[in-house]
């Protein structure tokens, strides 16, 4: 487990974090521009001490004001990756990706080639950072902060400084990593389509405070949380199993609960699992199933509750095995007189699966 | 070619004006460190301290330098006795003057180069296990090096030019103390000595040249190690 719990103030903003996080696969922690998640990760990191406060990795306190412990950066065993790669500019690549493992001896002699190859940092090695381009930049940074055998690895936003293709280079390598490395990892963002591509775990922060935090699928399942709700994207998690593929309709089928959800071809094979994202703006509801309609998918479930919002609409969860949210008029609403417990359908077009960001894609069995 | 009195007064320049950056370049960098990345109750007084000698009179310095390190001076009768090391009349008491007027140039050109260093380049340094007393001699040192040689290089040309402080505490002894600029003013101060003060013109002139083209040189290749140039 780690803990994070501290108080700090930066002027006048005040931080008071309290969360728990898993101490292996990938935690999100996302919130906007402000919010205070770099100073989360630079208290971890030991760049910062909080005022008052403890952190602690598993059994070892890196933190405590109240027995006076506050372990260095040095000695903390924390890969940090920092939005800019910050890579050191008078060395090569190759020192560069040495300078952590060199002092912390981390890692073994095969670590060094198993992370070039990871990162695909081979032909880069003898330049130096300025004849990198930001996506490579990035993939060196990631890879210097593996190889100093971290504990605990915290990326801050990695790919903010990225255009769109650079961040495509970059994000398949995360996945790889969260998959084959098993070291801990904090993914710091604000973009909700890193976060369910990566974590397993979400904590979401808003001026200075942790607002939610649990497993992904809970904390997108939860109606009270702004940061993720009032959005035009605001939607929740499936986790489902691909159950077999439509090959001439170019579809797949995924299985969750007892449904079958029909989803334009993914690539991956029937049986594995999937983390679909639906987006309540997607979700219509029906109180008897829809004859001869074009829409393929009607999930029967029970409105686990409502939440009106103040644009005129209403967020309607229901409860179909897991948590479908839909985003309907206030109007809507009325006329089929919703309330908690009643039984209806929620209808899914499978055409609103196409983008290609509704999936998320774990690392293992992934080409 | 130059007479041996002028290689003497040549390479006499040179010696001091070399000792005079090797010894300053030690204090400067911890002081210019100290300046520019630490706050502390008298910080402005140690700034405006340190950089007296660029607007005190040279010869202010000297005669200070006289008064304390000289050989009937509390310093100067301290290090003779101690450890056996006479500044007064010596070449050593001349780069010492030297460096203490050229100090300023030193300092500054190093905690400017300091103050442009990227502090979270440190930062990435500590998370990957160095102390910061080794992320200062690994990162920070390395680039920096354009500045500690630019303030070097400053430094040194100034010792090659010290003339008002040198006089004063060390006084103009061929052999010992005379260097370029007090072999030329003792030069235009006899008579007929007009030839003699032309040639370590010269002399002087060319030393110059050499030296901007050696720094020039020097700063490119520091320059490219530090990531900065083509």
């Amino acid at each position: 487990m780690i803990d994070v719990a501290f108080a700090h103030r930066q002027g006048a903003f005040a931080l008071d974090v309290r969360m728990r996080l898993p101490g292996r696969g990938v935690t999100g922690l996302f919130g906007a521009s402000g919010a205070g998640k770099s100073t989360v990760a630079n208290v971890i990191a030991g760049l910062i001490r909080p005022d008052d406060g403890r952190v602690a990795i598993g059994e070892a306190v890196l933190f405590d004001s109240a027995r006076g412990v506050a372990v260095a950066p040095e000695r903390r065993r924390i890969g940090y990756v920092f939005q800019e790669a910050r890579l050191f500019p008078h060395m090569n690549v190759r020192t560069n990706l040495r300078f952590g493992a060199r002092r912390r001896g981390g890692g073994g002699p095969g670590a060094f080639d198993q992370v070039v190859g990871l990162l695909g940092l081979g032909p880069l090695l003898d330049r130096r950072p300025r004849h990198l381009s930001g996506g490579e930049a990035q993939r060196v940074a990631i890879g210097r902060a593996l190889l100093s055998d971290p504990e605990l690895l915290i990326m801050d936003e990695p790919l903010a400084s990225l255009d769109q293709q650079r961040r495509d280079d970059v994000l398949p390598h995360l996945e790889r990593l969260a998959a084959d490395t098993g070291v801990p990892m904090i993914y710091i963002t604000h973009s909700i389509e890193e976060t369910i591509r990566l974590a397993d775990h979400l904590a979401v922060m808003a001026n200075g405070a942790v607002i939610a935090c649990g497993p992904i699928q809970d904390v997108m399942a939860r109606p009270d949380v702004p940061a993720l709700t009032d959005r035009r994207d605001a939607g929740t998690l499936l986790q489902t199993t691909v159950a077999g593929h439509y090959d001439e309709d170019h579809l797949s089928a995924l299985r969750f609960s007892a449904h079958t959800l029909l989803v334009p071809r993914t690539e991956r094979p029937a049986g594995s699992p999937l983390a679909l994202r639906i987006l309540a703006r997607d979700v219509s509801l029906a109180l008897e199933p829809p004859q001869r309609s074009s829409v393929m998918n009607v999930l029967p479930g029970r409105v686990q509750g409502i939440h009106p919002r103040g644009d005129g609409h209403v967020d309607v969860s229901v409860d179909a095995g897991q948590v479908i949210r839909a985003r309907i008029t206030r109007r809507s609403a009325d006329d089929l007189s919703l309330r908690v417990g009643l039984h209806l359908y929620a209808l899914v077009k499978s055409v609103a699966f196409a983008e290609r960001d509704a999936f998320r894609r774990p690392g293992e069995g992934d080409p | 070619m130059p007479t041996p009195a002028e290689t003497e007064a040549l390479l006499l320049s040179l010696r001091v004006a070399v000792w005079s950056v090797l010894g300053s370049l030690p204090p400067a960098v911890a002081l210019a460190w100290l300046l520019a990345r630490t706050r502390f109750p008298g910080h402005a007084l140690l700034n405006g301290l340190l950089h007296l000698p660029l607007v005190v009179p040279p010869v202010v310095i000297g005669y200070l330098l006289l008064v304390f390190l000289g050989r009937r001076g509390p310093g100067g009768a301290l290090l003779e006795n101690v450890f056996g090391i006479t500044l007064g009349f010596t070449w050593q008491g001349a780069a010492v003057a030297s460096a203490i007027v050229a100090f300023p140039l030193m300092l500054r050109a190093i905690r400017q180069s300091i103050e442009a260093v990227d502090r979270r380049l440190e930062q990435a340094a500590r998370t990957l296990g160095a102390s910061s007393a080794n992320a200062f001699c690994t990162v920070t040192l390395p680039l920096i090096a354009p500045g500690v040689v630019a303030g070097m290089v400053l430094s040194f040309a100034r010792s090659l030019g010290e003339f008002g402080a040198t006089i004063t505490f060390v006084s103009s002894i061929p052999g010992e103390t005379r260097t370029l600029p007090l072999a030329l003013y003792a030069a235009t101060q006899v008579p007929g000595g007009e030839p003699q003060a032309t040639r370590l013109v010269v002399i002087s002139v060319v030393l110059a040249m050499a030296a901007l083209v050696g720094s020039e040189w020097l700063a490119r290749r520091t320059r490219r190690y530090a990531g900065g140039g083509p």
